[in-house]
């Protein structure tokens, strides 16, 4: 009962802080505030929050290296773009349909992929990738190269809010689950858990399927909210762009994932300023940051209340024996 | 005790990246408010091009030919009484780096934003530019989409070019190869990675069927591709009487430099993007016979304006201009003429002069601006002979 | 016919360059089991240092490339120094993610030196023969760089199974602490194989510069991953895979652009790698190693 009852409170704890953030943003972009350009960052961040997170569950927890989310991103992206744009749709059917596109495309390319092990998959997500990417190309209905332009802005604050939450809440609820204890297993030792019974093709599967739906879903937001499409924004930099998200935040590590795409975010629009020399110090500060901290800045923990009260506690002992 | 030494100092690392966000915003801030100050005395523009990412070559050549173009107007005495003060910006060749660039040149006061190169990442800083009410001048972007509205068809206010449309150069090609050189049969092997290629091989098509010629293939190429001998060697067996090649110059020169090796004599044309002096040193004086490309002027051309600015440009860069160069120079000149003629730096009364500019005297030729803010100027086809820009035919739109 | 065995031809000269980039990349991938994605940077580095010694110094073509891969093995051996040999001992996508670093790094210091925009290999490096036969065009360069891509492969062969160092890679590349109690210095051996790998793709810089007549920042960047997929399709680590896989990626391009559409030309050349794939998962000369358990 009373264990019941602390739950409830820290339920309700993490409720209230996620709505005093929202209304806070939403006070401030009403207000004027937050500006048009700090607006744009909060939106890559947001959705830069929900491809890391999603590509962690692949990478980080399942230990399956894609290097493909691009691609999905893409899928998500056109899906809710002919339905919202050229069929006339609500966003939320495009929204679903966004995930369901890239759901889809996760089972078809998974199955047969993710039987495949280390740099052989990441080769051939990879090639995955390129091949939506080349195949959008070849569509005259989404105009190919030239992509779709002018797209109505209807990705709003409450909608990236959401859409970040939801994502890192089906996340870390699916690894605390038995389904998660199942997925990391097949991280650590596939063999050892094949051979206590676990199917590990069907988890990798699910997993690869629930971070491909995800990324449909960044691909959505992004659409609607940057103006144009474009198959060549998809390739295959892009996934590595993610994955440097998810390997900088630490592989198996939730907030990790988030933290990394608050940074990067955070990091490119401050080179931003330095045109001639962003690209190089982007680069020196990833390997910097990989040579002394080669497991990400959280390694595989995660920040929770616990940490914050332990590192709070710790704070207070020190202050006592002094 | 050593577990929780290792915690701290993760906790200090996560703590250090945080204060490096915070920083980076901050210092985002505080540059905004640094030239607010210098407003009364500078015209602050945004020069929001790639300088990396795919076409970064794009993106810096129109730069230095827009900051050629500025120093120059500053060095006479600047505009209005007033030094312009040009923000760079780098939007990674991407279009949401591109809104996002063009929000933080918001921020910095600009009365107007000069690139950025390829239509898709124009598209992306189109809103910004739009709900500030802050005009664009493109360089190069040339789908026809970027002006104008599709699905309205309205013009989209803030939003200018100094290029040809896509529809343009096509149609100009097609009747070209159509009435001059008696072309029957048309290829058509275009830069399928871009919407310009992509764009421009569709006029072409459309016009040349109803000249009555036939396109007997259609292949394409990507960008950095450098190796065309699969397609052409297919091309080569169908015996067209002219290939169209709608691409840029760093594909386009090793593609014509290898259907000559071989043994393909059709002729072939192409666009603007083939203006380079790189055409005539990878290709070779004599594979460049028989090819034509429309352009707004040759950079050979004996015109003093042209001349003046190729001098100046080799000057200070100690490289010859390309096409991008001339319309980054250009952007700049026509806003400039803009500002003179709005007779004060605002970007509101600014559009509307850009409005009504007519009759500009550019480097890529005498312009006006139409209610579609596209330029409409002169186009040249100009053929290759040894090497040697040729004006071959000149259309007045 | 004659059309047939013109694209034959265009294929393996193609794969050729392809074959020259995948040796290095599979050399590194076999001792270290990482994926180098710089590779494609350096073979850039190469043909710059190529189109200067040829520009500013006026060496012959044979003096360029070995410049080439002289400064190239340097560079090699000090980015493994530097980067890749602190994230030894920690996880394999560590080590991938700084490689992606280096990459970028390469890419935009040489965008910063250099700028962006392409330079122009003199032609008078390499004068072009065009041989006719029957109709069949062949040029000396496409009998040069296929001839080189077999030299050195075979060279890269005769290193790994007949030299000491050659063994010393393969014991490393089996068992790294192993190999350091049989008295063997991993740093040493991986420093030379990073030498070697390096050298290559600057020989195949300064070769793709010769080809196309152009160089640029971000030229590695696609040849590096068309290489890496051949590399992947002959099994990487495995040097006579690379050469053929690289082959074969040539001709595969080739055959797709030539008799299906060149507009899908990547997507029918992933397709097919993932097919080899999935039918032989470590690629077609690779070996199927039990897993241990």
């Amino acid at each position: 009962m009373q264990i019941l009852k602390n739950k409830f409170i820290r339920f309700c704890a993490d409720v209230l802080i996620l709505a005093a953030l929202f209304t806070l943003v939403q006070y401030f972009i009403t207000t004027g505030l937050l500006n048009q350009y700090y607006q744009i960052n909060l939106a890559s961040m947001c959705i830069n929050i929900i491809l890391s997170v999603s590509l962690s569950l692949i990478n980080g927890f399942t230990g399956q290296l894609s290097l493909g989310h691009a691609g999905f991103m893409a899928v998500g992206a056109y899906a809710s773009v002919i339905l919202t744009q050229m069929l006339g749709q609500p966003f939320i059917a495009g929204i679903f349909a966004a995930c369901l596109a890239a759901g889809v495309c996760g089972f078809i390319i998974g199955v047969p992929t993710l039987r495949l092990k280390g740099d052989y998959l990441a080769i051939a997500t990879l090639a995955f990738g390129e091949i939506i990417r080349v195949t959008l190309q070849n569509i005259d209905y989404v105009n190919g190269p030239a992509g779709v332009l002018g797209i109505t802005k209807l990705t709003t604050w409450p909608w990236l809010f959401a859409a970040a939450v939801i994502t890192t809440l089906v996340v870390v609820n699916l690894i605390n689950s038995s389904y998660g204890r199942a997925i990391i297993s097949v991280r650590e030792d596939e063999v050892a858990s094949e051979l206590m019974g676990i199917n590990t093709t069907k988890y990798k599967v699910i997993a690869f399927v629930i971070g491909a739906m995800f990324a449909g879903l960044a691909g959505a937001m992004y659409a609607h909210f940057f103006y144009i499409i474009k198959p060549e924004t998809f390739n295959f930099l892009k996934s590595f762009d993610i994955l440097v998200m998810v390997v900088l935040g630490g592989l198996g590590s939730t907030s990790g994932a988030i933290i990394a795409a608050i940074f990067i975010t955070a990091l490119t629009a401050a080179l931003q300023s330095f045109p001639a020399i962003r690209m190089i110090l982007y680069a020196l500060i990833l390997i910097i940051v990989m040579i002394y901290r080669p497991q990400g800045l959280m390694g595989n923990k995660e920040l929770s209340r616990q940490t914050f009260g332990r590192i709070w506690s710790g704070r207070k002992n020190e202050h006592n024996r002094n | 005790m050593k577990r929780n030494g290792r915690k701290k100092i993760a906790a200090f690392i996560i703590m250090v990246f945080m204060l490096a966000i915070v920083a980076g915003c901050g210092g985002e801030t505080k540059d905004t408010g640094d030239n607010a100050g210098d407003k009364a005395e500078k015209i602050n523009v945004g020069v929001n091009v790639e300088l990396s990412g795919g076409v970064a070559s794009y993106g810096s050549n129109a730069r230095d030919g827009a900051i050629l173009a500025i120093e120059q107007a500053n060095a006479d005495g600047g505009v209005l009484g007033m030094q312009i003060n040009p923000i760079e910006r780098d939007c990674k060749s991407v279009a949401d780096e591109a809104m996002s660039v063009s929000a933080a040149l918001v921020g910095e006061k600009i009365v107007a934003q000069i690139g950025p190169l390829t239509s898709g990442n124009v598209a992306g800083s189109t809103p910004v530019m739009m709900d500030n009410k802050i005009p664009l001048i493109a360089p190069a972007a040339t789908a026809a989409n970027v002006t104008v509205d599709d699905k309205t068809g309205a013009t989209r206010d803030y939003i200018f070019r100094v290029c040809f449309i896509d529809p343009f150069q096509g149609t100009l090609m097609a009747q070209f190869a159509a009435d001059n050189l008696q072309a029957k049969s048309a290829v058509i092997y275009c830069d399928n990675s871009s919407d310009y290629g992509k764009g421009l091989a569709e006029y072409f098509e459309k016009t040349f069927i109803e000249k009555g010629g036939k396109i007997v293939a259609k292949e394409g190429f990507v960008k950095d591709d450098r190796d065309f001998r699969a397609a052409l060697t297919k091309i080569k067996g169908l015996n067209p009487d002219f290939i169209y090649v709608p691409g840029y110059y760093q594909e386009v020169a090793p593609l014509i430099k290898q259907a000559r090796e071989l043994g393909i004599t059709a002729p072939i044309g192409g666009p603007d993007g083939w203006d380079s002096p790189d055409m005539v040193s990878v290709a070779g004086n004599e594979a460049l016979n028989n090819t034509y490309f429309t352009n707004h002027y040759s950079s050979q051309d004996q015109d003093p304006n042209v001349v003046k600015f190729v001098e100046a440009y080799k000057a200070k860069y100690n490289k010859d201009p390309d096409a991008f160069a001339a319309l980054g120079y250009d952007a700049v000149q026509i806003m400039i003429q803009g500002l003179k003629d709005a007779g004060e730096a605002d970007s509101v009364k600014l559009t509307e002069a850009l409005e009504n500019i007519t009759d500009f005297q550019g480097i890529t030729g005498k312009m006006s601006i139409d209610e579609q803010h596209n330029p409409v100027k002169a186009g040249v086809v100009i053929e290759f002979k040894d090497g040697k820009q040729v004006m071959n035919t000149r259309i007045q739109p | 016919m004659l059309e047939f065995t013109q694209q034959i031809v265009n294929g393996l000269s193609l794969g050729a360059i392809y074959a020259l980039i995948a040796l290095g990349y599979t050399m590194v991938y076999g001792i270290i089991k990482l994926i180098n994605f710089a590779h494609g940077d350096i073979m850039m580095v190469g043909a710059f240092v190529g189109y200067f010694s040829l520009t500013l110094l006026g060496t012959n073509i044979m003096v360029a490339m070995v410049t080439a891969m002289i400064a190239c093995a340097v560079l090699g051996v000090i980015i493994e120094k530097v980067a890749y040999r602190p994230l030894r001992n920690s996880t394999r996508i560590a080590a991938l993610i700084t490689a992606i670093g280096v990459s970028l790094f390469l890419e935009y210091i040489t965008i910063f030196l250099l700028g962006p925009s392409q330079k122009v290999f003199p032609e008078s490096a390499f004068p072009i023969k065009a041989y006719d036969l029957a109709g069949l065009s062949v040029l000396n360069k496409d009998i040069f760089v296929v001839v080189s891509a077999v030299v050195l492969m075979l060279i890269l062969q005769y290193i790994i199974k007949w030299t000491k160092t050659g063994k010393a890679m393969r014991a490393v590349s089996l068992d790294q602490e192993a190999a350091v109690l049989m008295g063997i210095s991993v740093d040493k051996t991986i420093s030379i194989t990073f030498a070697i790998g390096s050298a290559l793709a600057a020989a195949a810089g300064v070769m793709y510069g010769v080809y196309y007549s152009t160089v640029n920042p971000l030229m590695g960047i696609i040849p590096g991953l068309k290489a890496f997929v051949a590399a992947v399709l002959g099994g990487i680590g495995i040097i006579p895979g690379a050469m053929v896989g690289g082959f074969l990626m040539g001709l595969l391009e080739t055959m797709v652009s030539g008799y299906g559409s060149s507009l899908y030309r990547d997507a029918v050349a992933f397709g097919v790698l993932i097919l080899i794939l999935l039918i032989k998962p470590t690629g077609l000369f690779g070996k199927d190693t039990g897993e241990k358990v």
